[in-house]
């Protein structure tokens, strides 16, 4: 595996993605705006800014941890099926280079998206917490890569956009139902509760959580950002083993 | 023939596509400089054999040797350029932006210029500033073309490059193809359609996985006693089905 990282290549990916995205302004809008949608519609299904607050943390961490795994996943595939990537991987572009472009791109993407999200939800939604905005937008934004970094690393296994599409409920669907954010974990049932230890968002969601009651960084809000972001990159490279120079 | 006069070495290549030999047993250099053509029936294995000369087809046996390393080396990657047979060019990106991304891929000094330049070459100056999704099929095949065009390749493998083409255009292409095997490139041109054939140097024509003939055009008359060379080729098939 080519290891080296070549910035200019990287940065230029980058900005492709970025390009490819200008091009598609319905998809930036709703890349922007859907989480912040959700939360105003959150906020009004709870119709209680305290019931809100307990909430509005987790899901600021799962809208973008889910479209950042379609919009990767679907971006990733596209590129395999239409033969750009079997004509990078002729070209002098490592695999790393690519997927840290597609990292960085996304990465910016995702900031934006959860920048919007959360201030509408601290500024006119009564979001109230007791940590650190900028942990909650650390957190979120971990998500978001993380999220990224599944979607590309599962559609090496997906041959067609249809098969992309439903690895979102196999792969993301379970993390959302058991990290937490609807029966907390140690109440779930052993096996569950297990299951739920080996997904990477329930550590998010527990950090998430961790910011909304306390202004402390503890041990663990430490253990679990850092358990987010090694999964990410561990799933960042997965990613880089399944693309492949020579295929059958 | 020296080793440097050779561009592409191929010996006893053999690939397993799906289950089934579709290269059996290749074997033919071909020499530097030199514009050769690639030709036969569809689904001979003209792809396939283009894949393996630049290093992304996983093979069965036999040895690829590219501009004297072995195909697929890293070496190999900013002096090969390979345009593959369906557009590989970014949709949602303009014609000028598509390249550039390609050409800042490839390092050359200024991706910007370099771009212009191929852009002119495929004459796509006039649709420059279009989304590569919103050309006509020929345009888009023209595209993907220039792509294999940036930097300074040594050696260029095109595949079916003029298909869906007016004539017209066709000719403007072979006389590119022409004055860039002049600067010394070698080229390896793909086609099914045999007019194209009297316009390359040298001949490998393919059927069913098997080379039937390496060849220059005028040999290839003189062996077959044949003026036309798509008579000359089912000569060529009908011996060798004679011969099965
Ligand atoms: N991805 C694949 N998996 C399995 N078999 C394949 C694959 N691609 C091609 N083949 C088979 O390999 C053989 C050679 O295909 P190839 O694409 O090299 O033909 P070709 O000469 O380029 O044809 P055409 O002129 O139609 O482009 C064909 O029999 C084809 O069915
Ligand atoms: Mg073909």
């Amino acid at each position: 595996m080519s290891t080296v990282i070549n910035p200019g290549i990287t940065l230029a990916t980058a900005k492709r993605i970025l390009n490819q995205l200008r091009h598609d302004p319905r998809t930036i809008a709703m890349l922007l705006l859907v989480p912040t949608v959700l939360m105003v519609l959150l906020r009004f299904v709870f119709n209680n800014e305290m019931a809100f607050s307990r909430t509005a943390p987790a899901l600021l961490g799962v809208f973008p941890f889910v479209i950042m795994f379609l919009i990767a996943s679907i971006t990733t595939l596209r590129e395999r099926t239409t033969g750009t990537l079997e004509r990078l991987m002729t070209l002098p572009m490592g695999r790393l280079d690519l997927l840290f472009g597609y990292a960085i791109a996304f990465g910016v993407l995702a900031t934006l998206q959860v920048t919007i999200a959360t201030t509408v939800s601290l500024l006119w939604l009564g979001l109230d917490i007791a940590g650190s905005v900028w942990t909650l937008l650390l957190i979120t934004i971990l998500d978001a890569l993380l999220g990224m970094a599944l979607g590309l690393f599962v559609s090496a296994f997906a041959t067609s956009e249809f098969q992309a599409i439903q690895f979102m409920p196999v792969f993301a669907l379970p993390q959302i139902l058991l990290c937490g954010l609807f029966v907390p974990r140690d109440a779930m049932a052993n096996v569950l509760n297990w299951l739920s230890d080996v997904m990477p968002l329930s550590y998010a969601v527990d950090a998430l959580t961790a910011v909304t009651v306390t202004e402390n960084w503890d041990g663990t809000l430490v253990r679990n950002l850092i358990v987010v972001a090694a999964c990410a990159i561990l799933a960042l490279m997965l990613g880089a083993a399944t693309l492949r120079r020579r295929t059958p | 023939m020296t080793n440097s006069a050779v561009a592409v070495a191929v010996d006893g290549l053999r690939v397993i596509r799906g289950g089934r030999e579709v290269l059996r047993s290749v074997s033919f250099d071909v020499p530097r400089g030199s514009v050769t053509g690639l030709l036969g029936p569809s689904g001979c294995g003209k792809t396939t054999l283009m894949r393996a000369i630049v290093g992304v087809q996983i093979v069965a046996g036999g040895t690829v040797t590219v501009l004297g390393q072995p195909a697929g080396d890293p070496l190999l990657r900013d002096k090969i350029g390979y345009a593959t047979q369906n557009a590989a060019v970014y949709a949602d990106l303009t014609v000028t932006e598509c390249l550039t991304y390609f050409a800042s891929v490839l390092r050359v000094d200024d991706p910007a210029a370099d771009a212009r330049r191929v852009i002119a070459d495929v004459d796509l100056t006039d649709h420059a500033g279009k989304l590569v999704g919103n050309l006509s099929g020929g345009q888009r095949g023209r595209a993907s073309l220039a792509v294999a065009l940036l930097g300074t390749p040594e050696l260029l493998v095109l595949d079916e490059p003029t298909v869906g083409l007016d004539p017209v255009l066709r000719d403007d292409l072979w006389t590119l193809f022409h004055r860039i095997a002049e600067r010394g490139t070698t080229l390896l041109v793909s086609s099914h359609v045999m007019d194209e054939a009297a316009r390359c140097d040298r001949l490998l024509l393919m059927r069913e996985g098997v080379l039937l003939a390496d060849d220059t055009p005028e040999g290839l008359r003189a062996h077959t006693e044949q003026s036309d060379l798509e008579q000359a080729f089912l000569r060529l098939v009908r011996e060798s089905e004679a011969a099965a």
